[in-house]
């Protein structure tokens, strides 16, 4: 993993080891990419904490202090409710679970012996596929309601939960297309042997065929759930409090222009610092994971 | 077409599936407006965004390393945050520090509008993507082939232009069109920066002749229509690149 295009300084910033592939940490700590934008996010900063101190003459709390003042709000919220970038991550790990979840069965209807069954869960994906991701939270957020009533019991459903629910979608119908490749990607040699073993077709899929699938599956699962965590600002469109809601909250409070730089600027650092690890994870574990022929 | 209306018209009476958005001229042509928009943003983004991919592709082939880290370092950061996020840095925090012009009106407003900055960061979004897109099509040309190249006095200019990308090009393609389908479906976030595309139209008239479930029916109906015919076109273009002796 020797990037070309470094220099000391940043060498010794990300201390990493000269040959950064002997494992995830390294070769996630290595890159420059990392350093330049943290570099950029200091100088752009700093910049405007020099200006704001001469044309303010430092009655206000500089830009570096003011950001610090709105981290624990952007980062976690409100007090006592769920909120800001620890609601989008929250957000983005139950999407993925009822996406998965339903990407499974979906995935499989695609590959059943019934033709209606395959031919219906085709086009299940192939809708949810193309359909663009904020549509698809505008038709969750708005065609369902805010309770259900379940024999005299009403549920509440929070905002919050519809958007889950409307981001899960989209990543139900890739985990779909994830799992429909994964399962072709076996030898049919496989399918052969568990058939000549009398094991049923089902009880070939869940026990022979699906766990060969996972170590194919994870690596572009993982790059799905960076994408959905990169989706969740959405959600703020639709009136939930995250993250980017809340930024918005806190630059309406301050009212002051140079901070509109440094203040989106650290919520696009937030997500980087979250995505980017994961991104490396993913590339890690696709070579490791690779089908050598 | 009148009669067509009339039907229109006559569903919503006697059903009450309400398709005001076709029937009625006004709303008809804002959703027109909205949809042409929407390609007209498209159409832009795709072709920036693929320009921007060339030239970073090429960039990060040259022998400087400030540039190449410089390209690596806009991918990264693009790859990894929110493209909403991005387009409201771009719109609202970079867009105030724009110089200012006066329009007809004689009243001061930002040299760049919702249309352009959508525009700015769709294309540098979808674009680290294409960088990447591109260099995996330039790195599975084979190394004789430009030392081939080489070898018959081609400069490098011209062994990139005319050897390595004709060829990188329709190794990637595959890859290319399904980031460019992804961009069209972004472009709906414009909406977040009210630019008047199909979606900003569509929640209009849907607030205001609350017919919200028949709006996103076409709504998504328009998003798969456009999808479909650029995959279309994609795909007849990818057949007429293709290399003999490559595939099935």
């Amino acid at each position: 993993m020797s990037v070309p295009g470094n220099n000391a300084a940043l060498k010794v910033m990300t201390a990493a080891p000269a040959q950064g592939e002997s494992g995830f940490l390294a070769s996630t700590f290595t890159p420059k990419a990392l350093g330049i934008a943290l570099g950029l996010f200091a100088s752009v900063a700093l910049a405007g904490e020099a200006w704001a101190q001469l044309t303010t003459g430092g009655e206000r709390l500089g830009i570096l202090a003011t950001l610090w003042k709105w981290t624990p709000l952007i980062l976690l919220g409100p007090p006592h409710e769920v909120g800001g970038f620890a609601l989008n991550v929250l957000v983005s790990f139950l999407a993925m679970a009822i996406g998965t979840a339903s990407g499974l069965f979906l995935g499989l209807g695609q590959i059943s012996r019934i033709g209606p069954v395959r031919s219906v869960s085709w086009a299940v994906t192939q809708f949810f596929r193309n359909s663009p991701w904020l549509v698809l939270l505008f038709f969750v957020m708005l065609l369902t309601p805010f309770q259900i009533n379940i024999a005299g019991l009403s549920v509440p459903l929070p905002g919050w939960f519809k958007a889950t629910v409307g981001l899960a979608l989209p990543v139900m119908a890739n985990v779909a297309e994830i799992v429909r490749g994964a399962v072709n990607s076996i030898p049919s040699s496989q399918w052969e042997s568990a058939e000549s073993l009398a094991f049923s077709r089902l009880q070939t899929i869940w026990r022979i065929i699906l766990p060969q699938c996972v170590k194919r599956m994870v690596p572009p699962w993982m790059n799905w759930y960076a994408i959905l965590t990169m989706s969740t600002p959405l959600i703020s469109i639709v009136g939930v409090n995250d993250a980017m809601t809340l930024t918005q909250d806190a630059l309406a409070a301050e009212q002051r222009t140079e901070l509109l730089m440094p203040m989106y600027g650290m919520l696009l650092l937030f997500f980087f610092v979250y995505c980017y690890p994961i991104a490396r994870w993913t590339i890690w574990l696709e070579r490791k994971y690779a089908v050598r022929i | 077409m009148e009669g067509l209306w009339d039907f229109l018209r006559s569903l919503h009476d006697a059903y009450g599936i309400n398709l005001v958005h076709f029937y009625d001229a006004f709303e008809r042509g804002r959703l027109l407006r909205g949809m042409w928009t929407t390609l007209k943003l498209a159409a832009l983004c795709v072709v920036l965004s693929v320009l921007i991919g060339i030239i970073g592709a090429w960039l990060q082939g040259s022998r400087f390393r400030v540039l190449k880290a410089l390209v690596q370092g806009y991918i990264q950061f693009f790859r990894n945050t929110p493209p909403l996020v991005q387009m409201y840095f771009f719109y609202f925090a970079l867009g105030p520090q724009m110089p200012r012009v006066e329009n007809e009106f004689g009243i001061a407003q930002p040299i760049l509008g919702s249309f352009a900055w959508a525009v700015i960061s769709l294309s540098f979004f979808a674009g680290a993507f294409n960088v990447e897109i591109f260099r995996s099509g330039v790195e599975a040309v084979q190394k004789s082939t430009v030392e081939a190249a080489d070898a018959l006095g081609f400069n490098r200019w011209q062994i990139y232009s005319l050897v390595v990308f004709p060829l990188a090009v329709r190794v990637c393609l595959p890859a290319l069109n399904n980031n460019l389908v992804n961009l069209i479906k972004t472009t709906t976030q414009a909406y977040a920066i009210a630019v008047p595309e199909t979606l900003y139209v569509a929640s209009q008239i849907w607030s205001d002749r609350i017919n919200v479930f028949e709006m996103m029916v076409t709504l998504l109906t328009f998003y798969l229509l456009i999808v479909g015919i650029f995959v279309w076109i994609m795909t007849r273009v990818e057949r007429s690149l293709r290399v003999p002796g490559f595939g099935q």
